[in-house]
């Protein structure tokens, strides 16, 4: 019995840990995912044939952090969206731990807001769980080289949450126009104060 | 005019004495420098320093186990320190009137540096800065648990006890 135990066990913490640490960083490739969008669409970054890369960020209806960004995001995806990197925002918030991020809230979210963005349901937290993504807001860069997803930047839209204007480092910006100008993205990931992702208790 | 000014004067050193006295407790804003002495501190003593925000709600949820157990382990070499990452513009609207309806006693520092990137791994390499947050050290005993996710009564206080 404690022979067959010990594995059991020993999985299970090494499955926790995984869990709690894997992230992507600069250099890695990611996975294209398959999502509902909010007009009840299967999305895939595979379907933008005209995408340099995304700006993929992890969202969410309710968290104040977001707040305080979604303007930003809205710009970002104004900004970059024509010169090929879209804005693709993801929620995976159990709405079972936070009523406020369900279905039906995003809904009725990207119509009052207007996003002019894919904004995509991770009933599952798959996505979340293998992007490693930790808060909300999460913005992960992705650029399609030879047919795959590197992953040119983890963390922080920019380094003030609360003041726009007073932010002096615009991470991801600065970022894209890098890669625009055929660059190497100077910052290839920051760590920022927000929301844990509110995981489905088992 | 100068009257005008007067008044007003009196009135703002009201306001300022009506807001210290009645929430009771105390807040000091503070920059990444004050954060490394907090964390950096030597005493032989448990700190136990949690993050958290007033727009955070699990943070919010576990914030009464702070203050119970600091009453609880009044006697004993245990400091409970809270560090708020409310936005700077939302602490007099929002941080404070919070502090005083929930009767908070414990002091509350505020971390001002919102160039959150250039000291989050201060606080643990692993952090990716989400909230709720709680760092448990002593420094002198090598002893450090960092836990960056809510955290229940019970489990608080099995590890404070632990490593008291």
């Amino acid at each position: 019995m404690k022979k067959l135990l010990i594995p059991v066990v020993t999985g299970m913490i090494m499955t926790l840990t995984l869990n709690a640490q894997t992230q992507y960083k600069a250099g890695d490739v990611a996975t294209d995912f398959s999502l509902k969008n909010v007009k009840g669409e299967i999305v895939s970054l595979s379907q933008f044939d005209a995408a340099r890369g995304f700006i993929v960020a992890f969202w969410c209806n309710t968290c104040p952090v977001v707040k305080k960004y979604e303007q930003r995001l809205i710009d970002l995806n104004k900004e970059f969206a024509g010169k090929g990197y879209p804005v693709i925002a993801i929620n995976s918030n159990d709405k079972g731990v936070s009523p406020g991020d369900s279905y039906d809230e995003m809904q009725k979210l990207v119509k009052n807001k207007k996003y002019a963005f894919e904004y995509l349901y991770d009933e599952s937290q798959d996505v979340a769980r293998k992007y490693g993504a930790t808060n909300t807001p999460h913005v992960y860069l992705l650029s399609k080289k030879e047919g795959k997803l590197i992953v040119e930047y983890v963390g922080a839209i920019d380094n003030n949450a609360d003041d726009a204007q007073a932010a002096d480092k615009n991470y991801v910006a600065d970022a894209i126009n890098s890669l625009l100008n055929g660059g190497k993205v100077a910052v290839a990931g920051t760590r920022a104060v927000g929301c844990s992702i509110k995981w489905r208790k088992v | 005019m100068i009257a005008y000014r007067n008044i007003l004067t009196s009135l703002l050193f009201l306001a300022m004495i009506s807001v210290t006295t009645v929430s009771g407790q105390s807040i000091k804003r503070i920059g990444t420098s004050e954060l490394e002495k907090i964390l950096g501190n030597p005493d032989d003593n448990l700190f136990v320093v949690n993050f958290w925000a007033t727009w955070c709600g699990p943070c919010i949820k576990e914030l009464p186990h702070f203050e119970k157990l600091s009453k609880e382990y009044q006697a004993e070499r245990v400091t409970f320190i809270l560090v708020s990452l409310d936005f700077p513009s939302e602490i007099d609207k929002k941080l404070i009137p919070f502090l005083k309806k929930n009767k908070i006693d414990l002091g509350v520092y505020v971390m001002m540096d919102l160039d959150y990137d250039t000291w989050i791994g201060k606080v643990d390499e692993g952090w990716q800065g989400n909230l709720p947050a709680t760092l448990v050290f002593n420094n002198t005993r090598g002893i450090r648990q960092f836990l960056p996710r809510e955290i229940d009564e019970s489990t608080l206080r099995e590890i404070i006890r632990k490593n008291i």
